[in-house]
């Protein structure tokens, strides 16, 4: 009884709430930042079925990011450079679905044993160390804040332009490729964005769990709707409310941020499977019927 | 996009002259010398492996001839032209794709254009327009992944329609589809190269869903090619020719048959209703 207790209270805790608040200022900011990152892009990963990259890619920005601990410098600039050889190379070799799961499945256990092999011969502070792969919310200073709200722009800005002629390359590549869309190109440029929305997400999440911002809220948003207005709009609610009710939950124990992010994600998509079952039966009624 | 202005309508459409396919060594078509008029159904035949797809890609700018001249709308074909459209089978569209319907058909329209673009009200009722004319509009807002693939056909004909071209391509656009979707999709190009002069190029393994409609045959096979109206290349001697090996023709009211043909097309039958046993 008693044990259960305290593991009650290092799950939920909210002694001095409102001085933690302050604390992590910073750390809402640029979950909000990637929850519209990781949202819109999750769009494209499910059209695209690269969940599986996405994977390889984190793995990669993680040995990005523990090489930069080691040397001292720049932790987001280290995941990012991790997730862009990642990203590049799955673009360049990989330009064939079926060869793509192969050369991700070759890559991500090489990234995973350098991180490992760096964060060994890393001597600093073990918190740091697991953050990288389980999500830390204290660390965001303000030097990686810039990092983190460039880099969501920068993609941000890459989604808008390319939006409706990726969207047709990912649903009919053929006739995209007929009516004069750079089908190869933007499959390339896609990759690097989402290397970029990776990197972004290891920072907050970590990189074991970086699927669950940039697969699930789309994955969920995907089950209840096929608008291409709502789905972006839903996919990038969904995961705001995961990492920032995430943030906000986890705020007040000593645990990481990402059981409280990937269990609030994981309960939307519940939710909307429920839904999109009902939705389902009614497209087939209802073409049944006309 | 400037290619607004075409040729005039009396000249032909698509216009080869001598033209040549080839991989490395090996010649797909050779010769080639056809033109396609407006409102023609041409429909193209021949073994896996003859070059019918390679021929579609030539007209869609997407391969070079490697002998010979190719004109479309007057000019050598250019890709992502709004004069051409293009279907092609139905399994190419991806089942993930997080689409409606509708979507689809403006993609038709702006798809290929980059930055943001507002819906306004005349692209809404264009694709409304369109759904309604290929008989798509009960199912314009379920997700193209839940559509069966005659529907999903359809609504790729309605695509491909959007912009009123003057050329629409289609390659394989009957494959897997039951007898049903099979009459439904060629009737629907059928009308509207009767109704918009729209000359069409379909390339098919199967000759009898089209074999009502169609005006003309080109038929690859061999390296070579035959070209003329079905009663004039489905015969005996004229694949026979072709084959450089006697290849029987057999029609049987208003199907056709061929069988005994010979290697590379055997091994992949291109007449899949070729009963049992009848094959060499």
């Amino acid at each position: 009884m008693t044990l259960a207790d305290g593991i009650w209270q290092q799950i939920f805790t909210f002694d001095h709430y409102g001085e933690l608040l302050a604390l992590v200022r910073n750390s809402l900011i640029a979950g909000a930042a990637l929850g519209l990152v990781g949202g819109l892009v999750g769009v494209f990963v499910i059209m695209r079925d690269l969940p599986f990259a996405v994977h390889g890619i984190s793995e990669l920005s993680f040995a990005g990011a523990s090489a930069a601990l080691l040397m001292g410098v720049n932790i987001v600039a280290g995941s990012i450079v991790g997730s862009l050889v990642a990203a590049g190379t799955i673009g360049l070799l990989g330009s064939r679905a079926r060869d793509r799961n192969s050369v991700i499945g070759t890559i991500m256990p090489f990234g995973l044993g350098l991180g490992v092999l760096f964060l060994a011969l890393y001597k600093g502070r073990a918190a740091n160390k697991f953050g990288i792969l389980t999500g830390q919310i204290v660390a965001v200073d303000t030097p990686q804040m810039s990092w983190l709200l460039g880099t969501s722009a920068v993609v941000l800005v890459a989604l808008a332009v390319m939006w409706r002629p990726l969207a047709f390359a990912s649903a009919d590549p053929e006739v995209a490729e007929a009516r004069g869309v750079p089908v190869r190109g933007l499959s390339f440029a896609f990759m690097i964005v989402l290397g970029l929305a990776v990197a972004l997400s290891v920072q907050i999440v970590g990189a074991l769990l970086v699927l669950t911002l940039v697969v699930t809220p789309a994955a969920a948003a995907a089950r209840i709707t096929a608008s291409p207005v709502l789905l972006p709009v839903l996919s990038v609610v969904f995961a705001v409310v995961s990492i920032e009710g995430g943030i906000l939950l986890a705020l007040g124990g000593s645990l990481p941020i990402s059981p409280y992010v990937t269990t609030i994600s994981f309960a939307i998509y519940l939710v909307c499977r429920a839904l999109g079952t009902r939705r389902t039966r009614k497209w087939g009624a209802a073409r049944a019927t006309s | 996009m400037a290619d607004d202005t075409v040729a005039d309508d009396d000249t032909a459409l698509i216009s080869l002259r001598g033209a040549a396919l080839s991989y490395g060594e090996r010649v797909l078509w050779q010769g080639l010398d056809l033109d396609v008029r407006p409102g023609e159904f041409l429909a193209v035949l021949g073994p896996n492996g003859a070059g019918k797809t390679s021929f579609v890609r030539a007209l869609l700018g997407q391969r070079q001839l490697s002998a010979g001249t190719l004109k479309v709308l007057g000019r050598p074909p250019r890709k992502g032209s709004r004069h051409v459209g293009y279907v092609p089978q139905q399994a190419t569209l991806s089942a993930q794709a997080m689409l409606r319907a509708r979507d689809l058909v403006r993609f038709g329209i702006d798809g290929h254009r980059f930055g943001p673009r507002p819906r306004t009200g005349a692209v809404r009722r264009r694709v409304d327009e369109v759904l309604a004319s290929v008989g798509a509009t009960a199912y314009a807002d379920v997700p193209v992944g839940l559509l069966s693939g005659g529907e999903r056909q359809r609504v790729r004909i309605g695509q491909a329609l959007v912009t009123d071209p003057r050329i629409l391509l289609c390659d394989e656009p009957l494959l897997s589809l039951d007898l049903h979707h099979q009459r439904a999709v060629t009737e629907l190009v059928d009308a509207r190269r009767r109704s918009h002069g729209t000359a069409v190029v379909f390339v098919t393994h199967e000759i009898n869903p089209v074999l009502g409609l169609v005006d003309r045959v080109l038929y690859l096979a061999r390296g070579g090619y035959r070209v003329g109206t079905p009663d004039e290349v489905l015969t005996s001697e004229a694949l026979s020719q072709l084959y450089g090996t006697q290849v029987d023709v057999i029609r049987v009211r208003d199907r056709v048959t061929v069988v005994a043909v010979p290697d590379e097309a055997a091994q992949e039958p291109h007449h899949p209703e070729l009963p049992h046993g009848v094959r060499p």
